[in-house]
């Protein structure tokens, strides 16, 4: 109850006409932001900092406006994901999976409102779980040393198989191609650069999202030129179907999925160095192996679409947990939030939350806000966001192409990047003419990074013992978790394929 | 006989004066620039944001300076992009910080020397500390450096920065000063950030923690974890002056992640002397003073030629420290 009434004493901080309206600009400018390939909620929070500053907004007004814009941009991934298969950002990669083909069978309105209800569903949970669980939470992410994250992201590989791809073996390709990509920059551990051939442009690595924007979007414009005036996107303009709403009976069957992927979302955002991307796979993942009975996902499952988005949203409240209680980002964006916060003379920290309740119950309380802005915001707009589907390729690409440039060259001001992205398109449009799948790539350099990372520490922390790896009974439960979802969809999922073999031989293509 | 003292005196001091307006009027800054090698939100970011926004409110540019985020390479696509291409902007500056001449001292720029850029002044340091779980059995920094002694394998120091880092740097500069001649077995545990290696210590992967005072004030402020040395020249103003310096110990270390500006190598004398007057000027206000309070940044006061001979040694220090570890040859 304790809770509850300073949530009250927050909403009477943020309810002022101005917060509002901040609120309002962020989730606004958010959603753009997160709609736009090359701008992700990071880039979109460090874009606006400025603003705050030169506004001379207090700390409450300007954390208000800053969190706006991160849910914003968390609910805009998405939009760019189901209309033109090109992720807005890392977190709404794997809202492609089905999003794009729900829209290519005419669905597209259904899966953004879908989608929106599922964001609003997902963030709107795991901000009452920031309000009374997020102490408790702490202890949580006290748990994980390297060890247990290397363990985490094991069982995230475990579970790649068969999730973008009815081939195994390129999907495999794929991601591996993902964690060589992550390999190189300068390596934390020795001070080495890797695979930098002198490029001080490469010490820092590569970047997620310039490899995302490249293998997304300028392919998808490759492609384009490749089919140049053929009628490739035009039958997508006649399936457009007047439906802009989700039906009820969508909402129904979506319900557990949603619950589901909001939980496993939320935990994968309090652990700080998982974070949202990690967050919409595991949601996906999971709710994959764990309703997707006939096969359907992958082939525009209304549920493949929910999955990830309430994850997603979820693991971007649970990335507040870390921060606040603990001043350790969850991820890039709350990275961000944390210099925000510093530079406002706020020091996160365990004792936040009683030396400055007015800045965290007024943060929390714009997020609920924020978060049913967006749903407003969002249920009107699908109908104008499926109007992108009406305009001609001819006009659309050149936009894609020039929008991606802009955001790359306006974050990092480099044209070092500019060539990455250029040439992360070609291979691309290559690995899309091999049938290769590009979602494993992304996942590969996202999460494979992380694991080398935690597995070295962990070898320097145990003095290059390896049974340190399977060291506490959370490890252990997490390789245990990896071994079974690595092995039991082989046993179940042959199972299946000659059980639903006998009745429709076509669905037991994919295996699961 | 006292006049005649108080002109001799006033002489030079109006000399000084009218040389300090003849320059003045010698570089009149135009558009100014700031770049900021690192993406927005960042550390040096927030320097050339608030320099530059503390510069414009006390009136010392016209308008505003414009802040370029120029990331890339820790630094090194910035520094090649001012040495190659902008060598003689005069009205431009770049943030610097330890990051910097660390980076320099390891060969990390390629081709890049710290001769190639001036170096104006600086605004403020970060002092390093040195700290442990509250439930630790260590209670000063000899103690946990004798145990190192006895044991390297037995402790792992984790930090915010890479192998090599700062973070890295600090730990060994203590340790050598303590004695400590094997520098290359101190294990050392890099984590993304001072947060998650604060947050390491506490899940208990690792021993000790070395970082700055800034990022370790939460937990100093709970009480969660156990400060056992300030590397700073004297005690810290405010929260952290109950933690005893190494230097009280008997370890002569000084660690400070010192916040600064370089100019390009062609910017002209009368600009260079502009710039130093210019950041000293600022550094000494009451704003900046606030900004300073509010960031954890503690005084350090050097411009012009000392801060370039202050960045010079601290490039030497590195350097042979990093040849020891066999970062460098």
């Amino acid at each position: 109850m304790d809770a509850l009434s300073s949530l009250a004493d927050g909403f009477a901080v943020a309810l002022t006409f101005q917060n509002l309206l901040l609120a309002l600009l962020g989730c606004f400018l958010g959603t753009i932001f997160g709609a736009l390939p090359g701008l992700g909620p990071s880039n979109g929070v460090a874009i606006l900092i400025p603003l705050a500053f030169t506004l001379g907004l207090p700390a409450t007004p300007a954390l208000i406006l800053l969190t706006s814009v991160y849910y914003g941009a968390m609910y805009g991934g998405r939009i760019s994901s189901i209309l033109l298969n090109i992720p807005g950002d890392e977190p709404a990669l794997m809202t492609t999976l089905d999003g794009y083909p729900m829209a290519q069978q005419g669905k597209a309105g259904e899966a953004l409102a879908l989608s929106g209800i599922a964001s609003f569903v997902g963030s709107f949970f795991a901000t009452w779980g920031l309000v009374f669980l997020a102490p408790q939470l702490v202890k949580v992410a006290l748990l994980f040393g390297p060890a247990e994250y290397f363990a985490l992201f094991t069982l995230a590989f475990a579970t790649l198989g068969g999730i973008a791809s009815r081939n195994q073996a390129k999907a495999a390709f794929s991601a591996a191609l993902g964690v060589g990509i992550a390999m190189i920059g300068v390596d934390a551990q020795t001070g080495v650069p890797r695979f930098a051939f002198g490029e001080v442009h490469l010490y820092d690595g590569i970047d997620f999202l310039v490899a995302i924007v490249g293998l997304f979007a300028v392919s998808e414009v490759f492609i384009f030129l490749e089919h140049r005036g053929e009628e490739a996107h035009a039958e997508g303009a006649s399936k457009l179907v007047n439906r802009v709403t989700a039906p009820l009976s969508m909402l129904r069957k979506t319900a557990g999925t949603m619950g589901r992927s909001t939980v496993l979302g939320f935990l994968a955002g309090v652990l700080p160095g998982a974070g949202a991307s990690l967050g919409s796979f595991i949601a996906y993942s999971v709710e994959k192996r764990v309703s997707d009975r006939k096969g359907t996902f992958g082939k525009g499952d209304p549920r493949g679409v929910a999955a990830p988005e309430a994850g997603n949203n979820a693991a971007a409240g649970g990335a507040l947990v870390p921060m606040l209680a603990l001043g350790v980002p969850g991820s890039g964006t709350t990275a961000v939030l944390l210099a925000m916060l510093l530079a406002l003379n706020i020091t996160p920290g365990p004792l936040l939350f009683q030396s400055n309740p007015d800045v965290v119950w007024g943060l929390i309380a714009a997020l609920f806000i924020g978060n049913i802005i967006l749903l407003i915001m969002n249920i009107p707009l699908v109908s104008l966001f499926v109007r992108v589907l009406l305009v001609p390729p001819k006009y659309l690409m050149p936009a894609v192409a020039m929008i991606a440039f802009v955001g790359v060259y306006g974050i990092s001001g480099s044209t070092f990047d500019l060539v990455v992205m250029v040439l992360f398109g070609l291979s691309g449009w290559l690995l899309r003419k091999l049938d290769v799948p590009l979602v494993p790539v992304i996942l590969g350099v996202l999460l494979g990074g992380q694991m080398e990372v935690n597995l070295r520490r962990e070898l320097t922390i145990s003095n290059g013992d390896w049974s340190a790896l399977v060291d506490s009974w959370l490890s252990i439960t997490l390789w245990g978790l990896a071994i079974v979802g690595f092995i039991l969809p082989i046993i179940v999922g042959s199972f299946f394929r000659t059980n639903v073999g006998k009745g429709r031989s076509r669905e037991s293509d994919d295996p699961d | 006989m006292s006049l005649r003292r108080l002109l001799v005196l006033a002489l030079p001091l109006a000399f000084a004066t009218a040389t300090l307006s003849d320059r003045a009027s010698a570089f009149e800054p135009s558009s100014t620039e700031c770049i900021a090698p690192a993406n927005p939100g960042g550390g040096w970011d927030f320097t050339c944001r608030q320099v530059g926004k503390t510069m414009q409110d006390l009136g010392f540019i016209p308008g505003t300076m414009k802040v370029t985020n120029l990331a890339g390479g820790s630094g090194g696509v910035a520094f090649a992009e001012v040495v190659n291409k902008r060598n003689d902007d005069n009205n431009l500056i770049v943030a610097a910080s330890s990051a910097t001449s660390s980076r320099l001292a390891q060969g990390a720029y390629p081709g890049g020397d710290m001769g190639q850029v001036r170096w104006l002044a600086s605004v403020g340091a970060d002092y390093g500390i040195i700290a442990v779980a509250k439930d630790s059995k260590f209670n000063t920094l000899p103690e946990l450096f004798d145990a190192i002694k006895a044991d390297p394998s037995s402790i792992a120091v984790s930090g915010g920065s890479a192998v090599g880092g700062w973070d890295h740097l600090k730990v060994l500069i203590a340790a050598k000063r303590a004695g400590i001649d094997k520098l290359r077995q101190i294990k050392y545990v890099a984590f993304e950030g001072g947060g998650e290696a604060v947050t390491q210590l506490l899940a208990g992967s690792v021993q000790a923690f070395s970082g700055d005072a800034s990022e370790a004030k939460g937990f100093v402020d709970s009480g969660d974890i156990k400060v056992l040395a300030v590397l700073a020249p004297e005690r810290l103003p405010g929260d952290f002056s109950k933690f005893p310096t190494a230097k009280e110990q008997g370890i002569d270390a000084v660690g400070a992640n010192w916040r600064g500006f370089y100019a390009p190598g062609g910017m002209s004398d009368e600009a260079y002397d502009w710039w130093v007057e210019t950041i000293g000027k600022t550094y000494k206000s009451d704003e900046w003073k606030k900004t300073m309070a509010s960031n954890g940044l503690a005084p350090l006061d050097l411009q012009g030629e000392d801060f370039e001979k202050f960045v010079a040694e601290s490039v030497a220090e590195i350097k042979e420290l990093s040849q020891e570890i066999g970062i460098i040859k």
